[in-house]
């Protein structure tokens, strides 16, 4: 990570790296996203584990997706656009897991229809409130696809003890919310309540999402609730270690991210999903590599040696 | 009613509006049957996605939108039709991929909004109009072109719909008879791609998914026939876009991607809340109503 973080601060137009940190910390906006971006990665990595595991990324994905009309309509009504980024994720949470499930109980292709068409229905409402409002262009862009440049004091402050919150509820379930995703009909019969444990986590991950939306826009949250978590899962199975790695990954995806942003014309979005998408492939590769060296090592070709030492050494740096 | 139908139908931009939308509609109301069927609405997203990114690179390197939009869109689905065949929907792989796609979109957005004039000048129009359709602004020439990609898709589905359909409900039964499951496959992603390049155009990146989920999903409760199915879904589609287009049309204010996809969650509700009560009904005399597909397809077999 120092590595990365030297890496950051040599894109800065300065000859030393210190004054460059120091430089940009004496802005107080970067200071705040660094504070913001600093809270939604831990929360990001501890709740988007536990996603990945359960194997509802398009949930996610819908769920910030849908902060974004929530967002868009607190700003045509003249409201906190945090205030809407929350009511519009913890709503759609609700609708999600209050629709009916598919007849027979499967709850295969029914529910990604129902999650689907609530996504679509939800982006169309937010082109509604925008024509509503009266067109503001750059404001949707801002929405989309993250603009960390913004972020104020309270905003800080809401982000914070929402987080909070959130952990301490993960922190509570986390047992029996294990139990339940790994093996439901277990834990149903062992009285866990699973109904039940699936609404709070659906509302936890509407949370979540409303968080992340607010520094990567509602488009690109994947880059920190999906991929730290996701590149971890392919290091390590163990709970506690998978969770700090998940952690590590989404404070040195937001860190660098928001270092590069600072110091090139290109958003912050675009480098956020640059990093994590590198991490998740280094963290492949490198399992991919693991899991054939010492069996495979004698008829495994000279190219594809090569091939996989390039991808270990992707995820070393 | 009727004659306000009619008099939608004296201007020219929502004639072609009409003709593109009820093309598109009849594509993505047939694929998106089976894209529901196999479970891949999440596929179906990141398609959406990427046609998004594909549009925005055309703009930012200044060749032709459509060039962009098809090619991203039929590279992905090949993309997808390769991992999808090896771990079946893997969602995790699926979204990292398309949120890294998403975020080059945003860097190419940048790029051509730093290049066109202004802040919020043509760039963020266009980035808009990718992102949420412009069905009312459509050319002539570039009307055409759709309803012809459209068709076509529709024509390539139909073709296939009976092994695909087999194929879809229960794949290791339908290669163990001799049904091509891989080619299938690829013939189904590549015109789910071709159907995002077109209904972008159309209604939008956005919200194309709608249009895919929606009709099917709906389609799906009120009937347990695959076949019936797979002609409701298109007709719920083409059913929505006149509506909406018509409410769009009445209601200025209102974006017509906005009419389409309200009035085909509503059907979608609406199918939801009436086989819910014929359920409820149905419990006292145990008819079996509402049974899933698979399991009304084994017994057709």
């Amino acid at each position: 990570m120092p590595a990365a973080l030297s890496l950051a601060t040599l894109a800065g137009p300065g000859p030393n790296p210190i004054d460059d940190l120091r430089q940009m910390l004496a802005l107080h906006f970067m200071v705040n996203a660094f504070r913001a971006g600093t809270i939604v990665a831990v929360l990001a990595a501890v709740v988007g584990w536990t996603m990945v595991l359960r194997r509802q990324s398009f949930v996610g994905h819908t769920l910030a997706v849908v902060s974004f009309p929530g967002a868009a309509a607190a700003i045509w009504l003249g409201v906190s656009a945090t205030a809407g980024y929350f009511a519009g994720s913890v709503a759609a949470a609700l609708v999600i897991a209050l629709v009916p499930r598919s007849p027979a109980g499967r709850p295969g292709s029914q529910e990604s229809a129902v999650i689907g068409t609530v996504q679509a229905f939800a982006l169309a409402c937010g082109a509604l409130f925008i024509s509503l409002y009266g067109g503001f262009l750059d404001g949707i862009t801002g929405l989309l696809f993250g603009s960390f440049l913004g972020v104020s004091d309270d905003q800080v402050l809401v982000l914070g003890v929402v987080a909070l919150v959130v952990l301490a509820v993960m922190g509570a379930l986390g047992r029996p919310l294990r139990f339940a995703t790994v093996d439901g009909d277990v834990a149903a019969a062992r009285g866990v309540p699973v109904r039940l444990l699936s609404v709070v986590f659906l509302v936890l991950l509407g949370c979540t999402a409303a968080e992340v939306s607010q520094i990567t826009g509602a488009l690109l949250v994947f880059a920190l609730l999906v991929m730290p978590a996701a590149a971890a899962q392919q290091l390590t199975a163990r709970p506690i270690l998978g969770l700090g790695l998940a952690v590590g990954f989404g404070l040195f995806v937001v860190w660098a991210a928001l270092s590069f942003a600072f110091y090139s014309p290109w958003p912050v979005g675009f480098f956020v999903t640059t990093f994590g998408f590198a991490l998740y492939l280094g963290a492949a590769g490198f399992r991919w590599a693991a899991a054939r060296w010492p069996r495979g090592a004698r008829e495994v070709d000279r190219s594809s040696q090569a091939r996989s030492g390039e991808l270990g050494a992707a995820v070393g740096a | 009613m009727t004659t306000g139908t009619f008099f939608v139908l004296a201007h020219p931009f929502l004639r072609s509006a009409f003709g593109v939308g009820t093309a598109v509609a009849l594509a993505a109301g047939l694929i998106g049957s089976f894209v529901v069927l196999r479970g891949q609405v999440f596929a179906g997203d990141a398609l959406s996605h990427v046609a998004f990114t594909g549009a925005l690179a055309a703009l930012a390197f200044g060749v032709d939108l459509r060039l962009g939009l098809y090619g991203g869109c039929i590279a992905f689905a090949l993309l997808l039709a390769v991992l999808g065949g090896r771990s079946g929907s893997d969602d995790t792989v699926i979204g990292s991929v398309f949120a890294w796609v998403l975020g080059l979109g945003a860097l190419f957005l940048s790029v051509f909004t730093a290049s066109s004039s202004g802040i919020g000048g043509a760039g963020g129009t266009a980035g808009v109009n990718v992102l949420f359709g412009s069905i009312l602004g459509l050319s002539g020439s570039q009307a055409w072109g759709d309803v012809l990609v459209s068709l076509a898709v529709v024509a390539a589905v139909v073709a296939m719909a009976r092994p695909l359909l087999f194929a879809s409900l229960d794949p290791a039964v339908a290669a163990s008879r001799g049904v091509p499951v891989r080619l299938l496959s690829l013939g189904f992603f590549v015109a789910l791609g071709l159907t995002a390049g077109v209904a972008t155009q159309a209604v939008g990146a956005l919200l194309l998914l709608g249009l895919l989920a929606a009709p099917a999903g709906a389609a799906q409760r009120l009937t347990a026939r695959p076949f019936r199915a797979l002609w409701l879904s298109p007709a719920i589609a083409v059913g929505s876009m006149w509506a909406g287009l018509t409410l769009a049309y009445l209601f200025p204010v209102m974006p017509p991607s906005f009419g389409i996809l309200g009035v085909a969650t509503g059907t979608y509700l609406a199918a939801i809340a009436w086989t819910g009560s014929v359920r409820r009904r149905s419990q006292r005399t145990s008819r079996p109503i509402g049974t899933p597909l698979p399991a009304a397809m084994s017994r057709a077999h």
